[in-house]
């Protein structure tokens, strides 16, 4: 039996301003998504900011009702019947909010203990692991609102464990945690899909996804835009080399020029303070060096790297191709 | 059954817990019914009723309860979208009547600092005399009718789980309610059509019951029947809960955005 499987879901947002003439918005977030993941298996679904990601992960976790399509989790739909799936499931979302602050981490894995049905002769047991394995033991008695963003990360996680689901959700888990937190936190969810859990993940960290997911799936316009393993995603640009360069002032008329260069496929930038980072995919071994750093005319260059395509540029490929694309495109592992 | 109650009891003591840990909830649980009471006993002495203190001190709590319940149920739900906890909650196998209840107890708990204030109040600024006609009866009375509230409470919560703008409903309701339940004059003196609704609400009825046990006359009838509205009312809530998670769920108004 398959631990997800969701079948064209979509959903539509409506909204209504205005009064006492009400004007009624409609928005379409997710527009036909379909996949499914095995048990044991851990699946990244990666997209950029309102591709859909969390309204999927509300939908199969029960919080959202698709408008249309179906979803299941271990054959329990999720629609039609939410609490065998909310037995079955656990959901751990990123960010500060979603604890008692004024209340000690014990006391919200107490009270949350009770909620997820945990057996009040299993409860001492059960925290005492969950707060070993996500170490906070210790600072367990302390109340939450002096915590760190990356303590509380792992109170989440602890809360989404308490009755050992099945399958869990994680959305961006490791948004605003320092680097040595977010190492921990993956050795956590690499530890959880080993032993058996089944993963849904969702991030902006390619990187992350990388190094933990089975399979991806890349969401842009409520839309899955490929699906695939890590390495499969990484050969659609293999065809490519990567150029980094370090820019100081590089404009959008500078980027489109680099854009226009015969033989670049692609550019995007990552801004790091005064310095950005600009990243061209251009035809393997096209030797575009000279006419792509002619085209920063009068920009000041810092370092320029050549290297090999990441899933973070065939990520970039995937999402800037999606305006053109219509159709989900699955990729042979 | 012993699940349920534990989850209850637990459940109560976190939400107490948690409100209690914030100085402006409590500072506003125990400050605005002081001001009814003060209200309430010049309004009592102007109108020659010097004998009446008492009631006015209980009434103002009374008033304080059920505006910790509106509020704190409104608030409560409210609350728990900006804390990002309904979801949590929500996303648990606990049916949504077993998530609520507890919150919607735990204000009815808050409230009850509102009837320790007022009463001490009176007796410190006032000094109205503490001549309970049943003391003993007033002591069971009050957590019975802030039991009987909490459950009203909870058909509340229920509609406020749909609005994100709940506080809004919460307003409106304040002052006709505690007006129409006799909190602080009885509802005799309101006009006959409006007896029907005062006599469907549990507060009408647990308000009656304090009042008796603070003044005199039978506390036993009104604290039962209290009790048995507010059961009612909290089984329309657990009636219309799958209707309404099932209408949140579709209208995705348990979370903020």
């Amino acid at each position: 039996m398959l631990a997800i499987e969701a079948d064209a879901l979509r959903r539509t947002y409506t909204s209504r301003t205005g009064w006492p003439r009400s004007r009624r918005t409609e928005t379409e977030a997710v527009r036909g998504v379909t996949f499914e993941v095995k048990p044991g298996e851990l699946f990244g679904l990666l997209g950029p900011n309102g591709a859909g990601k969390t309204t999927t992960i509300k939908m199969l976790n029960t919080l959202l009702l698709p408008t249309s399509g179906t979803a299941r989790v271990f054959g329990h739909d999720v629609a039609r019947d939410p609490v065998a799936v909310r037995h079955r499931i656990g959901y751990v979302f990123g960010g500060d909010r979603g604890l008692y602050d004024r209340l000690s981490a014990l006391d919200n894995l107490r009270y949350f203990a009770e909620l997820y049905g945990v057996g009040a002769r299993d409860q001492k047991r059960r925290i005492a692991e969950l707060l070993d394995l996500v170490g906070l033991v210790g600072r367990e008695k302390e109340r939450v609102e002096g915590y760190s963003r990356g303590m509380r990360q792992r109170l989440h996680i602890a809360r989404g464990l308490l009755h050992h689901p099945d399958v869990l959700f994680l959305d961006e888990p490791s948004i605003g945690v320092d680097p040595v937190a977010a190492r921990d936190l993956r050795r956590t969810v690499a530890d959880l899909a080993a032993a058996g859990t089944t993963v849904l993940l969702t991030t902006h960290y390619m990187a992350e996804a990388d190094e933990l997911c089975d399979r991806i799936a890349v969401i842009a316009g409520g839309r899955i835009r490929a699906l695939g393993t890590p390495g499969s995603l990484k050969s659609r640009v293999g065809d490519r080399d990567v150029l980094d360069i370090e820019a100081y002032g590089a404009g959008d008329e500078v980027i489109d020029r680099v854009r226009r260069v015969p033989g670049v496929r692609g550019a995007s930038v990552e801004d790091r303070g005064a310095m950005q980072t600009v990243s061209v995919q251009t035809d393997r071994g096209a030797e575009l060096h000279a006419p792509v750093l002619a085209a920063f005319d009068g920009v000041r260059l810092g370092r320029v790297v050549s290297r090999e395509p990441s899933l973070e540029d065939a990520y970039i490929a995937i999402v800037e191709e999606a305006a053109g694309s219509a159709a989900p495109e699955e990729v042979p592992a | 059954m012993i699940r349920v109650l534990r989850l209850i009891g637990v459940g109560v003591r976190t939400h107490v817990s948690y409100m209690s840990r914030s100085p402006i909830e409590i500072t506003f649980a125990v400050l605005v019914p002081l001001v009814y009471a003060t209200l309430a006993v010049y309004l009592f002495r102007a109108a020659g009723d010097p004998d009446r203190l008492l009631t006015a001190s209980v009434g103002a709590g009374l008033m304080g309860i059920w505006g910790s319940v509106l509020f704190g149920s409104g608030g409560a739900v409210q609350n728990q979208r900006w804390l990002g906890t309904l979801e949590t909650l929500v996303v648990a196998p606990t049916p949504l009547a077993l998530v609520l209840l507890p919150i919607t107890l735990a204000t009815a708990v808050i409230g009850t600092y509102a009837m320790g204030a007022t009463v001490l109040w009176g007796v410190l600024l006032f000094g109205v005399p503490l001549d309970f006609a049943h003391p003993l009866l007033f002591l069971v009375a009050v957590p019975v009718c802030v039991l009987a509230l909490g459950m009203m409470g909870l058909l509340l919560a229920a509609t406020f789980v749909l609005l994100r703008n709940a506080n809004a409903l919460a307003n409106p309701l304040d002052t006709p309610v505690w007006l129409l339940s006799g909190l602080l004059v009885p509802v005799t003196v309101l006009p006959a059509w409006t007896h029907p609704v005062s006599w469907a609400l549990p507060t009408t009825w647990g308000a009656r019951a304090v009042h008796a046990a603070a003044s005199g006359g039978d506390v036993t009838t009104p604290l039962l029947t209290a009790v048995a509205l507010g059961a009612g009312y909290a089984l329309a809530a657990v009636l219309v809960l799958g209707r309404v998670e099932r209408r949140a769920r579709a209208a995705a108004t348990l979370a903020l955005a």
